[in-house]
């Protein structure tokens, strides 16, 4: 800490930061401004790989959900999702429906934009890690709920098709700081790959649905 | 002992990664594969080598200054290795910083030995035979703290900043896939794939994580230290490299190591 300015002291932030289970006693005592978590940030970390330090600037999304009990603004989480939701961008075609063995394939790789990736291969979306999802995949994560049969109960219509891309294509339009990443606001997925996804959960045929 | 002890690794090694890497088909497989291997080393942990070379590092001459670490001061006075590690990170007075155990070594390491620092931090994490000095003396000085009770004091204005500071970074989401920390570690009983998440926000899930760190690695045959621990979740957080040693590092590590304040201390540990 050699560098340390002296704290700015923010009593709003400090009450935000409760936390559930930890040493109440220390929170509130000091609390450390925006600008100087920012300022640490960069200057603790290395470019690199694709991973360079502009991954550390927080878009306007990020700061507001890195504040504990944001979830208590209800105005500002009603204008996330509608900012969010008009971020969306739909196919050009009009054609939301891929490939779901194409979006399996997708939903199963985890590589992609980690600094160990190589620069410019292909990412997937790693829906797996956070997701039960075919009933043969056994080793799901359960970060997010269950997409076991998704498209059969929620069926396949036009409605429920740009429900799902639009998710994927930016999960906080329909749930402001979901833990879920924007695939497709964020530039991690392609629209054909976006495509194969939506089948993946809709298509009657796609495992998720058998 | 020691021979006896790298056969068995050697041997447990081979026989059980791919046991545990194949036992993709459940959870319970992969961890009866676990409680397997570390049946088979019922005499010992892999580590028991890196402190054992931690060891003799802390006492050898070494260096520009031909000096040995054994007047190095973790905190609780020159020398005094025994329980230095359950009282880290802290606040010292000789470089006005809050330093977790890796940076105040590599500070003695520069300052009484005279070794050059950019080499050791290129080379703290050890591969194969490029073995990391830094890993075994990590090794030897935790394991003397083995079962004494995390004590690490929020006291001193650096420490409470410091503590404040790497709550902050926990939250703190950005990248190109909006994780922070807490993402992955601010919920109980989650798991990525089989892999579970300790909830970090809990205090027991805290303290299992945090006392049992340093650890022997299954899958990587190396031991590892917590600064790796943590560098190797930011990959995973898609952020750029964490810089050994710097302040968000330790300032993370003040968060995790107080929260777990009251647990014993056990590592050098096994993993995955
Ligand atoms: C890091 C974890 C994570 C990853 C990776 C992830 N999700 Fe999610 N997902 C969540 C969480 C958490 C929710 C619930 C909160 C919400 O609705 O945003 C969710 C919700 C959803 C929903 C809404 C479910 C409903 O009931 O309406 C869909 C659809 C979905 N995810 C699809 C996907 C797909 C497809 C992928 C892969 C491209 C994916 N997710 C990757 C965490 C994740
Ligand atoms: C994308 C998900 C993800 C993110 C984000 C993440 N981690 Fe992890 N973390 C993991 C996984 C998975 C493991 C278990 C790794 C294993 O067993 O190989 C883990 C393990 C750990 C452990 C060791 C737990 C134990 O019991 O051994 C600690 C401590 C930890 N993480 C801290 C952090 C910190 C601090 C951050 C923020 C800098 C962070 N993690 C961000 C996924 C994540």
């Amino acid at each position: 800490m050699q560098n340390f300015k002296p704290m700015l002291v923010v009593a709003g932030l400090a009450l935000g930061m409760a936390s559930a289970g930890v040493a109440a006693a220390d929170r509130a005592q000091v609390a450390v401004g925006e600008a100087e978590v920012m300022g640490e940030m960069f200057r603790s970390f290395n470019p690199q790989g694709q991973a360079g330090l502009s991954r550390l600037r927080q878009d306007d999304v990020q700061k507001f959900c890195s504040t504990p009990g944001w979830q208590k603004q209800k105005a500002h989480v009603k204008q996330l999702e509608k900012e969010q939701l008009a971020t969306i961008k739909y196919p050009a075609d009009g054609k939301l429906l891929g490939s779901w063995q194409a979006g399996e394939r997708v939903a199963q790789t985890g590589v992609g934009m980690q600094f160990s990736d190589a620069p410019g291969s292909t990412a997937g979306g790693n829906c797996y890690a956070c997701h039960q999802m075919s009933a043969e995949e056994v080793s799901f994560g359960t970060i997010g709920p269950s997409l076991r049969n998704f498209g059969k109960t929620r069926g396949n219509t036009e409605a429920m098709q740009r429900y799902a891309y639009g998710k994927i294509y930016n999960s906080q339009a329909y749930s402001a700081c979901s833990n879920m990443p924007r695939f497709g606001h964020s530039g991690i997925l392609t629209e054909q790959q976006m495509k194969d996804l939506t089948a993946l959960l809709l298509d009657p045929n796609s495992p998720v649905n058998k | 002992m020691f021979r006896k002890l790298v056969k068995g690794c050697l041997l447990a090694t081979a026989c059980l990664l791919p046991a545990i890497a194949t036992a993709q088909s459940a959870q319970s497989d992969t961890v009866k594969g676990i409680e397997r291997y570390r049946e088979l080393l019922a005499d010992g942990n892999p580590a028991d080598l890196w402190e054992a070379r931690g060891e003799g590092l802390w006492k050898e001459t070494r260096g520009s200054k031909k000096a040995s670490l054994e007047t190095c001061d973790l905190g609780k006075g020159p020398g005094v290795v025994k329980g230095a590690y359950t009282e880290l990170p802290r606040y010292f007075k000789d470089t006005g910083r809050v330093m977790d155990l890796e940076t105040r070594l590599l500070h003695c390491m520069v300052g009484i030995q005279g070794l050059d620092e950019a080499a050791i931090k290129r080379n703290a994490f050890g591969a194969g035979t490029n073995r990391s000095d830094m890993e075994a003396l990590v090794a030897y000085v935790t394991s003397e703290s083995k079962g004494i009770k995390m004590k690490v004091s929020i006291v001193h204005p650096r420490e409470k900043e410091s503590y404040a500071m790497g709550e902050k970074i926990f939250f703190y989401r950005g990248g190109s896939h909006d994780f922070a920390c807490a993402t992955c570690h601010g919920e109980s009983d989650k798991r990525i794939r089989l892999q579970d998440l300790p909830n970090l926000l809990d205090k027991k899930d805290a303290q299992r994580a945090y006392t049992t760190w340093p650890a022997y690695r299954v899958s990587q045959g190396e031991l590892r230290t917590f600064q790796w621990r943590l560098f190797d979740c930011f990959r995973q957080q898609r952020f750029p490299a964490l810089e050994y040693g710097s302040d968000a590092s330790i300032a993370l590590t003040t968060f995790l190591a107080k929260n777990a304040n009251g647990a014993a201390f056990n590592a050098p540990a096994l993993k995955r």
